[in-house]
């Protein structure tokens, strides 16, 4: 049982591994402070979720293992990021592409579509409500 | 006995999926509001205490060193050793959680309730739901990791009672390495915690 899970490194080489991984981590958060006092307008959310991704990358892969791991764990880690990220496209896709209702907008949107699709059911209930 | 160790960790890594998808909800709806609340967001935000958050992330990276130095030293046949660093790793459960309690009575002691217990006065855009609407998100989503804080903690302490009896060895140290999975992860969803709720602008 001890074969499998990490490659033959002493533990004191696995320690230090650990250690640098650490540093780097704590270097990380001290460059997403330093930078959230910058104002990169909205660059700073950017900056902010890619050093928050690197450094949740950093834990899965050294103080989860999974780099070292049975490839089975991984796709599982990566198949549950994927739909989470499938989810959250779609999230900000309807956001980002809904106008707000302004009444001059569900005005001009029948007078528009009228004369294309008339006759058509689906013009029939917007028109109705002239 | 190697066939059952890799199974539990699949089941470990498929119960992690189901937490990911679970706080993956909550920072959709925290990422729809701040669309829809724009001002209000970064107005509350700035309610919140910076060194408060940068601490605990510092305190919750090392604790995640402490867990995975557990493991090593269990698969290595150290249980005193392991042992010990799953008592540090509790130790910084605890100072996050003290320094998280501090920030939830200062922000109480303001009137920044969740919801409809909001009672903060001097606010930029008076009687928006916003700022009432950051705060339930930051009290759930907080409150919801705070927990998973809680249960790591308890896990690692029972963890570590039965280190320090030798319970573990090369040949068994499964409990140790699923619980510093779950203790990783809760370190991760904090990670997107931070910046999210710290630091935008």
């Amino acid at each position: 049982m001890s074969t499998h899970t990490e490659h033959a490194v002493s533990p004191q080489a696995e320690a230090r591994k650990y250690l640098i991984t650490l540093v780097a981590l704590l270097i990380l958060t001290a460059i997403t402070v330093g930078a959230s006092y910058i104002n990169f307008g909205s660059g700073n959310i950017v900056i902010a979720l890619t050093i928050a991704t690197i450094k949740a990358t950093i834990v899965a892969l050294i103080f989860m293992h999974l780099l070292h791991d049975k490839p089975v764990n991984a796709v599982i880690a990566v198949a549950g990021f994927v739909f989470l990220g499938i989810f959250l496209m779609f999230d900000f896709l309807d956001v980002d592409s809904r106008t707000n209702p302004q009444p001059i907008n569900l005005h001009a949107l029948p007078a528009a579509t009228a004369p294309a699709t008339a006759g058509a059911p689906a013009a029939a209930a917007p028109a109705k409500k002239e | 006995m190697e066939q059952q160790f890799d199974t539990s960790k699949i089941g470990m890594w498929l119960f992690l999926v189901t937490e990911v998808l679970t706080f993956g909800g909550l920072f959709a709806g925290f990422g729809l509001m701040q669309n829809k609340y724009p001002q209000e967001f970064v107005g509350a935000h700035e309610e919140l205490k910076r060194w408060a958050g940068s601490t605990n992330t510092v305190v919750l990276l090392v604790s995640s060193f402490t867990a995975v130095m557990a493991v090593l030293a269990a698969r290595t046949n150290q249980g005193k050793k392991a042992a010990m660093y799953l008592w540090i790793t509790v130790g910084f459960g605890a100072v996050f959680m003290c320094i998280k309690a501090y920030e939830y009575m200062s922000d109480f002691q303001e009137g920044l309730y969740p919801g409809k217990f909001y009672s903060h006065h001097g606010d930029l855009i008076a009687g928006s739901h916003g700022y009432a609407t950051f705060f339930s998100f930051y009290f759930m989503m907080t409150g919801l990791h705070g927990l998973h804080v809680l249960i790591g903690m308890g896990l690692m302490s029972w963890l570590a009672i039965r280190a320090r009896r030798g319970e573990f060895s090369d040949k068994y140290y499964t409990p140790v390495d699923l619980v510093a999975l779950f203790w990783h992860l809760v370190d991760m969803i904090w990670i997107y915690l931070f910046p999210l709720y710290y630091l935008i602008t």
